[in-house]
């Protein structure tokens, strides 16, 4: 047995029961939507704290209804996440190391973007794609979460582009790459973690978003799940087992996420904010 | 002097196209580095430097519904800062952004670095609770908002439940009376804050040297002495971001008021944001949206100053 730990062994187990409660406490809310969820019958009623039986209804009332919005959902932070990286990647290479005339101001521009009300966007953009018809189209909706996740992603992907040795990048420029052939060949290939970073965060925002999904879409053509969800506490206030059930289904790109990113998610709050 | 040089005049090698002028060249790869931020630049432009630029023209324009299929827009003068500034909502949107946001910023700070402090600490599992914690912040805050909403029902949420078995009440209008329902939605918003605060105060104190306090032990320091002495001076940089951040995303909120309460009840949840979106977007007058959203950024903007001043010191 390691009978040297630092501490107490009791006391370290102590801890780890502590954690636990916190956790318990903290994850509750969840808890409770998935156990709603399992729930259907129970309407108007009080939901007992465990569910009795697998009843599946709400979920497959949440799925026939909401079924198309989730799809919906994915498409349109899939576009937004290759608008972004598209975007951001070259212009953080580009900010990272060309040291061009006025780089510091655009930096300190994209932090500034940051703090910009999405509402007041939407505002001003909402006249706009009425006039250029962007209204109610996948590609209105996916430049608009597009801009969610841009100052973000050139913010964190150059901060890591810039700690690229310099010299990886004179060698292939001395072997006749071109600006463009060394960024796809040597940058991008070298900054892979801060891509998926990025690209996990440009999705999270894009998935989340609610605001845009409102303000930009008069008609039911276009419609994330966050919206759908939204809509369906309006009509069907009694029918909490399938609104949890979407709400379990909408909250399961996070859940997987975490699983399996983890660590990248973590680097993108802590890098995200610290610059 | 005798060397040969590269730099020699060109006119050595005159008549050859392969070897460009330096300067034409230079000229070539700048125009080429320019393509790397060019899109990011005319993006950023078009999405967040002209919208800001129109909210201002917009809060001197008259919109009504008809706006949008006349594409006319009269200018009107300070009618739409008058009129909003008059109504007794927009003082009373404000008063709930103030109280909102602080009481937000306070709940998920304090609980959010009391946590950090105890995820420091080393123990088995560790680890993995403290990374299950982050869950509720990546669920979308509009479902959050609702798993809330089903939470907090007076009649049939589990809270009122469970106060109802531990003999404290129950019964509570968490979100239908006007005198409780802010509270509630700070509540909410604390909740969803604390994992974002925690992860930020917690990488910081990970960065905090331990010899600082192995020394503060040694000089009989308690453990609250030490969490002043070294502790919060150390982690001040960090603290500033994690409250200028917090109240950024704070102040704007429109997505967790929406589902929880639309605003209600008898405006008791307005805040300056779901009154920017009810003035446009449900009353369809933008010129009046417009004249709230400007007040939202300029309190941005000076918070924004405060931040990058509080930055500057911090880089010296």
């Amino acid at each position: 047995m390691a009978a040297h730990a630092p501490t107490a062994p009791r006391r370290r187990w102590g801890s780890t029961v502590a954690g636990l409660l916190v956790l318990a406490v903290m994850l509750f809310p969840l808890y409770w939507m998935l156990n709603t969820a399992l729930q259907p019958d129970s309407g108007l009623l009080q939901v007992d704290p465990v569910p009795s039986g697998l009843d599946l209804s709400g979920f497959t009332k949440a799925l026939t209804d909401q079924g198309g919005n989730l799809l919906t959902s994915l498409l349109v932070s899939v576009g937004a996440v290759a608008i972004c990286l598209a975007i951001a990647a070259p212009a953080a290479y580009g900010l990272a190391r060309f040291g061009l005339r006025g780089s510091r101001t655009m930096v300190f521009g994209t932090l500034i973007t940051q703090m910009v009300p999405g509402i007041v966007i939407a505002n001003a953009l909402y006249t706009s794609y009425v006039d250029l018809g962007l209204v109610n189209s996948y590609a209105g909706l996916m430049l608009a979460d597009a801009s969610l996740g841009i100052p973000f992603s050139i913010v964190l992907m150059r901060s890591f582009m810039v700690s690229i040795p310099g010299e990886v990048i004179e060698a292939a420029e001395i072997d006749g790459a071109g600006p463009v052939r060394v960024f796809l060949r040597v940058v991008l290939p070298m900054s892979r973690n801060a891509l998926i970073t990025s690209g996990l965060f440009a999705f999270l925002f894009a998935w989340s978003d609610f605001m845009f999904a409102l303000t930009l879409n008069t008609t039911d053509d276009v419609k994330p799940i966050t919206l759908g969800i939204y809509q369906y506490i309006g009509a069907h206030v009694g029918d909490w087992g399938a609104v949890m059930a979407a709400a379990v289904l909408s909250a399961v790109p996070a859940a997987i996420l975490l699983v399996l990113a983890q660590k990248y998610i973590a680097a993108g709050i802590t890098g995200g904010s610290v610059k | 002097m005798t060397t040969s040089t590269v730099t020699a005049p060109p006119s050595a090698a005159a008549g050859k196209p392969a070897a460009p002028d330096p300067a034409r060249a230079r000229r070539r790869r700048r125009l080429a580095q320019w393509g790397f931020v060019a899109p990011a630049v005319v993006f950023m432009l078009l999405f967040f430097g002209y919208p800001l630029v129109r909210n201002v023209v917009m809060s001197f324009q008259h919109y009504t519904p008809k706006t949008f299929f006349t594409g006319e827009a009269p200018f009107n003068g300070v009618d739409n800062w008058s009129s909003v500034f008059r109504d007794a909502l927009f003082g009373k949107a404000l008063w709930h952004t103030l109280v909102f946001t602080a009481g937000s910023l306070l709940g998920q700070f304090c609980i959010g670095l009391a946590l950090a402090v105890f995820f420091n600490r080393r123990f088995p599992l560790g680890g993995v609770l403290r990374s299950l914690i982050l869950l509720p912040w990546l669920v979308p805050m509009v479902v959050s908002g609702i798993v809330w909403r089903r939470i907090l029902d007076q009649d049939t949420g589990v809270l009122n439940a469970f106060l109802d078995t531990l003999g404290l009440g129950g019964g509570t209008p968490w979100l239908t009376s006007p005198g409780m329902a802010l509270l509630s939605v700070i509540l909410v918003n604390i909740w969803i804050g604390i994992p974002f605060n925690m992860v930020i105060l917690y990488g910081g104190l990970q960065e905090i040297p331990k010899e600082l306090y192995e020394a503060a032990s040694l000089d009989g320091a308690s453990a609250w002495r030490a969490f002043r002495s070294v502790t919060l001076p150390m982690l001040k940089p960090v603290i500033t971001v994690v409250l200028v951040l917090g109240f950024m995303s704070t102040v704007k909120i429109l997505d967790l008021i929406l589902a929880l309460t639309d605003g209600g009840p008898a405006d008791a949840t307005q805040t300056l944001g779901t009154l920017t979106y009810q003035n446009s977007f449900v009353e369809l007058d933008f010129g009046a949206g417009a004249v709230v959203g400007n007040v939202l950024i300029l309190i941005s903007a000076v918070f924004a100053v405060f931040y990058l001043r509080a930055n500057r010191t911090e880089g010296k």
